[in-house]
């Protein structure tokens, strides 16, 4: 982290505190670097894709609270702070409630590992990609423990559909990664960002065009978006999964969501878009931190243009896509950038 | 000091979350208490300082292989009250088995054949300096050069292994509509429409 961030530090803490509680107290200074504007961002997030979609079918979007009604986020997360949380009666009642804390917790936990630019990066450890990987997959449970205990039909129905789901769009979300892990020669994200530097021609979208295009798909798939929302499809199940919960376990779910989704777009720009790096020299004079930030919102741009624009798909049909098409072709790359690696360069 | 507390933290979850996972009353919260025993289990591995060994534990055992057991737990309707009736019934031979397993164990790890000094020339000559590389990087080079027959036979028992739960699960239905869609997108207007001028007054 920044040397002046330190200096804060210590104009704050460093006078009174006893030494061995310097490191702790650093420690969670940092993490609320993060996780603030990491829930700021959350919040305009969700404006912001509602913006997007009421752009997309000629609509005005949220217009009324504050100015171009910016603070709607707000209004809807003060609404269901003040909603009653209810359980259902037959509900298991540890499980209902831990199921929320837990997706939103590993939504956050993720972003542990995340590079904003040189050296600005929590925790720098070596096997980075692995852990995001890790707790992404873990991201099942709080759908899967949610759905069971909720004693509901349709929440089961989506838990059911949601696991089945992100257990197969993590075999190919794996091997895409292989495919860029043996071009860097290493686990740690800031490696693979630092594989990148010098301009946009060395950046792995060229490089590994096919497998961007994959990850890009994958990516929606597992963190349940259209077209493959199918775990909560409001049609056939209502919501799914969150059929149950009001108030802040609602929320909760909510936020974890979309800082999932945050989390898939500052990987998508840590692998295939250079991470911090300016796109050409004569851009470099806007720090890194802004350019992770434009990429991370270029993605997120994206993934609200998918939304606003392809219908949903049929389950079987995202079986299929899955295991028949992208996982052989996924499988096959990882053969074929490896022996670029080892026999061209 | 944070080590020993991390780890007394780990180890104690570990071993509760495993009592519960045998004791507790609903199948489904045996599975997570599974679960949560396998995530202490990668905490205790980072402890050792096998980052790379941990992650895997959590993207195999947790992301996969407990996700699949959850969700046949959830699916099937098991008793396991039932299936627990009979429990102090094999209470005397399965106590046996623990501690021959328990001694046995105790025995190995005693016996030295793991401490490194002892283990074979080949191993040590194999692994690199812990200084010089990191853990990934080291496992791989092990894998991938010295162990790669017995690397690959494992990966082509588990391959067989798979063939062999699909050929045996595997069974073709007859009179089952399924979808294809290379001839759907082929069908075009010319074989499925059929125009045929009908006589006034007349059906086909």
């Amino acid at each position: 982290m920044d040397s002046w961030f330190y200096s804060v530090f210590e104009f704050l803490f460093a006078g009174w505190l006893p030494e061995i509680l310097h490191t702790p107290v650093w420690i969670v200074m940092l993490i609320l670097a993060i996780v603030l504007p990491l829930l700021i961002a959350v919040a305009f997030s969700v404006y912001f894709d509602r913006k997007i979609w009421a752009a997309m079918q000629m609509r005005r979007g949220p217009n009324v609270v504050g100015p171009f009604g910016l603070l709607q986020s707000f209004a809807d997360g003060l609404k269901l702070f003040l909603k009653e949380t209810i359980v259902p009666s037959q509900a298991n009642k540890g499980i209902f409630i831990l199921a929320p804390m837990l997706t939103f917790i590993l939504a956050l936990i993720g972003w542990a590992v995340i590079p904003f630019d040189a050296k600005m990066v929590l925790s720098d450890i070596n096997v980075g990609v692995l852990y995001i990987f890790a707790i992404s997959s873990l991201g099942v449970y709080g759908i899967i423990m949610s759905g069971w205990a909720s004693n509901s039909r349709y929440a089961f129905l989506g838990s059911l559909r949601s696991a089945a789901q992100m257990v197969s769009y993590e075999v190919s979300i794996g091997f895409v990664l292989v495919t860029v892990l043996v071009w860097v020669g290493s686990l740690n994200l800031t490696d693979v960002v630092e594989a990148q530097a010098g301009g946009i021609q060395n950046w792995f979208v060229l490089s590994h065009l096919p497998m961007f295009v994959i990850f890009l798909i994958s990516a929606l798939a597992e963190t349940n978006r259209p077209p493959f929302d199918l775990p909560e499809a409001e049609a056939e199940l209502v919501a799914g999964y969150q059929v149950e919960y009001s108030s802040m376990a609602f929320a909760l779910f909510f936020l974890g969501e979309y800082a999932n989704i945050l989390l898939m777009c500052a990987l998508m720009s840590i692998l295939f878009l250079g991470g911090w790096y300016a796109p050409f020299p004569f851009l470099e004079f806007i720090p890194g931190w802004a350019w992770m930030f434009i990429k991370i919102a270029f993605f997120f741009f994206v993934f609200a243009w998918v939304k606003a624009t392809v219908p949903r798909y049929r389950y079987d049909q995202l079986m299929r896509l899955g295991w028949k098409v992208f996982l052989p072709l996924s499988l096959a790359a990882v053969v074929i950038y490896s022996g670029i690696k080892v026999y061209l360069f | 000091m944070i080590e020993a507390l991390a780890f007394y933290l780990f180890a104690g979850i570990t071993v509760f979350s495993g009592f519960m996972v045998i004791s507790s009353k609903n199948p489904v919260h045996s599975v997570l208490f599974l679960i949560l025993a396998f995530f202490n289990s990668a905490g205790l591995f980072v402890l050792l300082g096998a980052e790379f060994l941990a992650m895997i534990l959590v993207v195999v055992y947790v992301g996969a292989v407990a996700v699949l057991f959850l969700f046949v737990v959830m699916m099937l309707d098991i008793n396991f009250t039932e299936l627990r009736q009979g429990v102090l019934q094999y209470l005397p031979i399965g106590a046996l088995i623990g501690i021959v397993l328990a001694l046995e164990l105790v025995f190995v790890v005693t016996s030295g054949a793991f401490d490194p000094a002892s283990l074979g020339a080949a191993v040590q000559h194999a692994t690199p300096a812990v200084n010089d590389v990191n853990n990934t990087d080291a496992l791989g080079r092990l894998i991938y050069t010295d162990y790669i027959y017995v690397f690959q036979a494992a990966g082509l028992v588990l391959f067989v292994a798979m063939v062999g739960a699909i050929v045996l699960t595997h069974r073709r239905r007859a009179g089952v509509k399924r979808q294809d869609i290379g001839e759907q997108l082929a069908r075009t207007a010319g074989d499925a429409i059929e125009v045929k001028s009908v006589e006034s007054g007349k059906g086909i």
